[in-house]
């Protein structure tokens, strides 16, 4: 043990050392690279349980197929790729869009690269209960929300209706889209995944009226029945400034971005988050174990892949 | 009166009720009425109709543009190149070292050295608290988290008493330094924890580093401050005695004034301890790894129970360090630690770390909390979903709706005003002018309606925090037995770190602002009951019993006596109440309570946010600058330490 603390403090002097003259670049202390032997694989890990079902199989493969230590690094969307730059992030490996980060961080630093879809397509809008679909059979028309702001009246919209939005994190342009559109609603950020899903479970066991922001895959689909709102159609370049979005969301080819040092000496595990792509609902499966059958994500995968094992063994690598 | 000066004591004074001296002025009530009447009638010609903040001021734009420089510049500016990115290295080699050190000893070893410093520091009963804490840490399965924190914990302590003990020692000797100091010191530590995040990440990226200086940040105030009041307290007489045998004044200082400020110090390092635990978990939301981490999961996932295992581990390592330097700093000052002892550690160490011990904490036997408490939560959710809703309906509308709608209405300059009139009033004209600049900068920033928002929230969560903590305040002053028994509750509600109350608030309130006002009054109401409690039980016993003689019955002594000349202590409870409510309802942000801390939240989440979220982040402090000066005119200035 103690030959391994003198290891850790001469590693530490001869990075000192190494970086002298030049000035410390920001990814100075870094652990070293780890080329040509089994080392860890960090994922970022954002805050929604599909994300986590993606990382969750990723993980089990890696640790149990091929042998890395998988570290897994809780952090928001936009903070993972600033992991990137400082060497703490690997993967993501549920990317929605983000083409302005994809500019910054592939194109210009050049320290990430896309590693491809998963598979999952991605969807994002306004949704109501199915009761207040039928009741109000208009309202799934973004056009006729402002007839109906008084029914989503809350303590916190301030005399407006509510939109319920999620952790503050995720890909939305709802500020911009309820001032654009001249909607008399104020947008609550509710902070959560879990938060919204409550909300929406509730709404629709006690006929509560609710218009949320959610998106898919998701598996509380699969349980409940909720009714989008059609906002004006999305056309290519519509939401290319956010703060003059007057357009729905697009359709998210969902994918996976890679740190360039990962791409380059991540060896068979790159390989393996390259060859990952599965459907909408493998991924909802493995959210549904971890939700509602009190798994933890770990457990969750192991379950899925011994189940899927068709689907999965064309990703690992020949050895 | 002019309550400008302040003691230099940094721990509440036996006689808090000193302000009550203070003279009245005569005709000042006619006065008061007289400028109320005139700023209602101004309201009323002037008020706005509260259009919302512009998402483009100059402030978030400037911001934007200082974040967009330093991505381009970070690894070619010489202010990165040979200025913060070594400050970042050197913090990455420390943290890495503590980390080999920590988990090199393997979980057992590292169990069995903390019980070898906890004998040789503090004795055998606090050993064996020591080795059941760690022990329980791992059993209930959040070993791996709990040494991370402590890794983290222990690096920011590190620096904060390598810069902090030297540097206090400087404030109490060097005239200059104290009183450049002592304002700078005041800042710090109203700065609301959430505030300084995004500037850190800005200047040294996520992860630990930034972690560890941001909690250093927090925590090293109290380090200097501690350390200057012990070498300030060091007897006249026993330095001029040293002089006058021939010492050097390197000599008095190395010879004479640490050894004798010894407990005071150790004491500051205890403090630093404390503090430094608590903010670790918050830099949890900049990727430090640890307990925090597992809270911010658990709020995501709105768990109360995972949350409710990792916030007792947190008060478990809390009580650990807390009894360990305390016992520490109660030795006196000349006693040395026998050499048996110290070789016994060294032993003891040396073990550890030869012995190679599993990294792991060993065996499979786990126990958690979370199933149990969720299904309590789940059952109070759903019976008492009437409840709660009506309660936080019925504030909502009754209070935090008009008073938000009073604020946001009310033009920036007549604010600014009102503060100036106000604060001369209350506390003379150098507060006023500190505070209604504060405000100002406000309206500066871009960001009035939402400042407003916040300040409506902070003001109705003071005035449930002080409902609260007078009560019990009043209740444990006059009742031993309940304040015996309420005395372990406040000690742990203090060490928890303020995002965990977060939790119950939201399952209870879902999110909205009056969750964050919930979450602001828990967090909140120790310290207010503490100064309470104190004020009345310093009121003289003489008077007391002078009053009793009187005739008085109970109630007219609490109301005619021992509350006015506690005046002081409620003040103080005031002003340590109304900061404390401020850092919390920011983090509230988190949770749907909007305005300043949703702003912060979104910049850091969303990068064309960021420099609203940096700018929030500024008047989060101005804010912070303000009701403290404002509160502070009343009282005296004393921070406040769990003594």
């Amino acid at each position: 043990m103690k030959i391994r603390i003198l290891a850790a403090a001469l590693t530490a002097a001869s990075l000192a050392l190494a970086t002298g003259c030049g000035g410390a670049k920001s990814d100075a202390g870094a652990a070293p690279d780890t080329k040509g032997e089994k080392g860890t694989v960090k994922i970022a890990i954002n805050p929604w349980v599909g994300y986590e079902a993606n990382a969750a199989v990723i993980a089990h493969l890696l640790e149990k197929e091929l042998g890395y230590k998988v570290e897994k690094k809780t952090l928001k969307e936009e903070i993972s790729w600033q992991g990137f730059e400082t060497g703490e992030v690997d993967v993501v490996v549920e990317n929605w869009g983000h083409d302005d980060l994809k500019k910054t961080y592939i194109e210009e630093k050049k320290v990430a690269v896309e590693v491809g879809p998963t598979g999952n397509s991605g969807t994002i809008g306004w949704y109501v209960p199915q009761w207040m679909a039928d009741q109000y059979p208009d309202i799934t028309d973004g056009k006729n929300l402002n007839k109906y702001a008084n029914l989503f009246k809350t303590s916190e919209s301030g005399g407006k209706g509510q939109l319920l939005d999620g952790d503050p994190s995720f890909v939305t342009n709802d500020a911009a889209l309820v001032a654009n559109l001249k909607l008399n609603y104020k947008v609550v950020y509710s902070g959560s995944e879990a938060a919204i899903i409550k909300a929406a479970q509730q709404a629709t066991a006690q006929k509560k009226p609710l218009l949320f922001y959610f998106y898919e895959p998701q598996w509380l689909f699969a349980k409940e029945k909720y009714a989008r709102v059609k906002l004006p159609a999305y056309t290519a370049g519509c939401d290319a400034d956010p703060k003059k979005v007057a357009c729905d969301y697009p359709d998210y080819k969902l994918d996976k971005i890679a740190s360039k040092k990962f791409a380059d000496t991540g060896g068979d595990a790159y390989t393996l988050v390259k060859n990952f792509s599965w459907s909408n609902d493998d991924q909802n499966k493995v959210s549904d174990y971890i939700t509602n059958q009190g798994m933890t994500p770990e457990k969750a995968a192991e379950k899925w892949v011994t189940e899927n094992e068709a689907t999965w063994k064309p990703w690992v690598p020949a050895k | 009166m002019e309550t400008d000066e302040r003691p230099e004591t940094v721990v509440v004074p036996d006689d808090p009720a000193g302000v009550a001296r203070a003279r009245r002025r005569p005709g000042r009530r006619t006065l008061t009425a007289v400028l109320v009447l005139a700023l209602a009638v101004a309201y009323l010609v002037y008020r706005t109709d509260a259009a919302a903040d512009s998402e483009d001021a100059w402030a978030f734009r400037f911001l934007t543009d200082v974040r967009n420089w330093v991505d381009t510049n970070r690894d070619t500016s010489p202010i990165f190149l040979y200025g913060l990115n070594y400050v970042r290295l050197a913090v990455v080699v420390l943290v890495g070292a503590m980390q080999s050190a920590l988990y090199g000893l393997g979980a057992l070893g590292l169990i069995a050295v903390v019980g070898a410093i906890a004998l040789v520091l503090a004795g055998w009963r606090t050993a064996l608290l020591a080795v059941g804490g760690f022990v329980g840490l791992g059993l209930l399965g959040l070993w791996q988290e709990s040494v991370d924190t402590l890794v983290l914990t222990l690096s920011a302590v590190v620096l904060a008493v390598l810069i902090g003990v030297p540097a206090g020692v400087l404030a109490a000797r060097v005239k200059w330094v104290g009183a450049t100091l002592r304002p700078v010191l005041d800042v710090m530590q109203i700065l609301p924890t959430f505030a300084y995040l995004a500037p850190m990440t800005l200047l040294f990226l996520i992860g630990e580093p930034a972690a560890i200086i941001a909690t250093l940040i927090y925590a090293v105030p109290a380090t200097i401050r501690i350390t200057q009041l012990g070498i300030a307290e060091v007897s006249a007489t026993t330095v001029e005695a040293a002089t006058a045998l021939g010492s050097t004044r390197w000599q008095v200082l190395r010879k004479v004034r640490l050894p004798m400020a010894r407990p005071t110090i150790v004491l500051a390092v205890n403090q630093t301890i404390m503090m430094a635990l608590s903010m670790v978990v918050v830099t949890a939301l900049i990727d430090a790894p640890g307990l925090g981490l597992n809270i911010i999961f658990a709020l995501e996932r709105v768990n109360v129970g995972a949350a409710f295992d990792a916030g007792l581990a947190i008060v478990v390592l809390a009580i650990v360090l807390d009894r360990v330097t305390t016992k520490a700093s109660l030795r006196p000052a000349g006693d040395r630690v026998r050499r048996v002892w110290l070789i016994v550690l060294a032993a003891v160490i040396v073990a550890a770390a030869v012995i190679p011990f599993s990294r792991d904490f060993p065996g499979d036997w786990r126990f958690s909390f979370a199933q149990p408490v969720n299904d309590a939560t789940g059952w109070a959710e759903v019976h008492w979903y009437d409840v709660t809703e009506a309660i936080k309906n019925t504030i909502t509308a009754v209070l935090l709706n008009p008073l938000e709608t009073l604020l946001t209405t009310t033009p920036w300059w007549l604010l600014v005003a009102a503060v100036l009139v106000f604060g001369t009033l209350a506390g003379g004209w150098r507060t006023a002018v500190i505070a209604a600049l504060a405000t100002a900068g406000l309206s500066g920033l871009g960001l009035w309606q939402h400042s407003m928002q916040t300040l409506a929230t902070v003001l109705v969560a003071t005035v449930m925090t002080m409902l609260i903590g007078v009560l019990l305040g009043v209740f444990s002053a006059r009742h031993d037995r309940f304040a015996g028994g309420l005395r372990p509750v406040l000690d742990a509600a203090q060490t928890m770190p303020s995002f965990v109350y977060l939790l119950p608030a939201v399952a209870f309130f879902g999110a909205s602002r009056f969750t964050a006002i919930v979450a602001a009054v828990i967090y909140a109401v120790p310290p207010v009951v503490r100064l309470v409690e104190r004020g009345i039980r310093d009121v003289p016993a003489t008077v007391v019993e002078a009053a009793r003689s009187a005739g008085s019955t109970p109630r007219q002594l609490l109301w005619k006596v021992q509350l006015p000349m506690a005046r002081g202590g409620l003040m103080l409870a005031t002003n340590q109440g109304i900061v404390m409510v401020l850092a919390m309802v920011v983090v509230g942000g988190l949770v749907g309570a909007g305005a300043l801390g949703y702003d912060v939240v979104a910049g850091f989440a969303q990068r064309e946010d960021f420099g609203k979220g940096l700018a929030a982040g500024l008047a989060i402090v101005l804010l912070g600058i303000l009701l403290d000066r404002l509160t502070q005119g009343f009282s005296q200035r004393k921070k406040v330490f769990r003594s």
